[in-house]
């Protein structure tokens, strides 16, 4: 059944939510800390755990694929409903404060990419 | 006509979905037409996005972009942070976690410095524009982590709404211009596999902009980068209004 699918992405989704908010709770701060990151790693495992048990019948994968793809029109709608005029009109500092260090991070992806890819290189030759 | 917009209203979710499948139709044919698909239609289709988004808030002066148009407030829930983190987290179904777990310590990493840069500069940036009190400085580099670390270190050290207002506006510009530029600089950055993408993720940090540019980008690398990404917010909420307001007013009052 479809629906299976689409109840375990759904599980994951609020178990996730909820060990972000605890863990938010725990750190004493105002927000979710990594729900959406949780739910991910929560799909990931539930879903090797039941492919390994041939729980994960191929009707249950098209109601998580749905959603999946469905993802594409989502975030096209989510920056349908962003406040571009008031970011666009409040201001140089907006402007340069959102600019620059968005910049910056860019330069800084590749090197922390080699960082990485070297550091794991090293564990291979050791 | 009264009674249409009523019952367009009524149904505003299915609205949505027709509008926003229309709009991904124009923009997928626009990108063959005219780019020979080398600017990839669903990066054509987020932009357009946003351009109706700015005309939403310009006819009706409202914060929502386009769902503030009555016949289109659907748009708030299938664009909701609710229906956003869903799709998100279905995209994990095709990852592969042996990935994450190799990116994993860069990932860390790229967050931890992602978090630090952002906040500086935009700390910098506050002080050269003349901000010179610890709470406006820290808020407006809040604001250049995301568009909601911004308004809630603001609230939580008690800074001027003038001053929360523009460490939002700050977020939604980073949001945009990761979004925007992300396919133009993949190549260059070398943003192709899913190691960068979770670096990218954590140095970016803003779900939305990453998710976005992702999606313009590579859909494979999406539950890459956002995997990261969603933990940055919420380290930002964590840190700048505690260790980096504290470090700040070591420095000024």
């Amino acid at each position: 059944m479809l629906i299976y699918g689409v109840a375990v992405l759904a599980g994951c989704y609020i178990a996730g939510q909820v060990t972000g908010e605890i863990l938010g709770r725990l750190l004493h701060i105002d927000a979710n800390v990594g729900g959406v990151g949780f739910a991910m790693l929560y799909l990931i495992l539930v879903n090797q755990w039941m492919q390994k048990r041939n729980l994960f019948t191929p009707e249950m994968e098209k109601g998580i694929l749905f959603w999946s793809q469905l993802y594409i029109p989502v975030i096209v709608a989510m920056s349908a409903i962003q406040n571009v005029k008031a970011a666009l009109s409040s201001g140089l500092i907006a402007v340069l404060a959102g600019i620059i260090p968005t910049v910056i991070c860019f330069a800084l992806i590749p090197v922390v990419a080699k960082l990485s890819k070297q550091k794991a290189g090293n564990l291979i030759t050791e | 006509m009264e009674y249409i917009n009523t019952l367009l209203i009524k149904n505003g979710f299915t609205v949505a979905l027709l509008v926003t499948g229309l709009l991904l139709l124009v923009s997928y044919w626009i990108s063959k037409k005219f780019t020979k698909n080398k600017i990839p239609g669903s990066a054509i289709a987020i932009f357009s996005g946003l351009v109706v988004a700015y005309f939403g808030g310009v006819f009706t002066g409202g914060k929502n972009g386009i769902a503030d148009i009555s016949t289109l407030s659907g748009f708030s829930i299938l664009g909701g942070a609710m229906f956003r983190d869903f799709a998100i987290v279905s995209t994990a179904f095709g990852a592969n976690f042996t990935e994450i777990k190799k990116a994993g310590l860069a990932g860390i990493l790229s967050l931890a410095l992602g978090t630090i840069t952002a906040f500086v500069t935009g700390a910098i940036i506050a002080l050269l524009m003349g901000y010179a009190d610890a709470k406006s400085i820290t808020t407006i580099g809040a604001g250049s982590c995301t568009f909601i670390v911004g308004p809630i270190t603001g609230g939580a050290i008690g800074a001027s709404s003038e001053v929360i207002t523009i460490s939002i506006a700050a977020g939604v510009i980073k949001s945009i211009l990761v979004t925007i530029g992300t396919p133009f600089i993949a190549k260059m950055i070398g943003l192709n596999n899913p190691q960068t993408a979770m670096v990218y993720g954590g140095l970016m940090g803003t779900t939305s902009g990453v998710a976005a540019g992702l999606a313009a980008t590579d859909p494979k690398l999406v539950p890459y980068g956002a995997i990261t990404a969603t933990f940055y917010t919420g380290l930002g909420c964590l840190l700048c209004p505690s260790v980096f307001y504290f470090i700040v007013t070591l420095f000024f009052n």
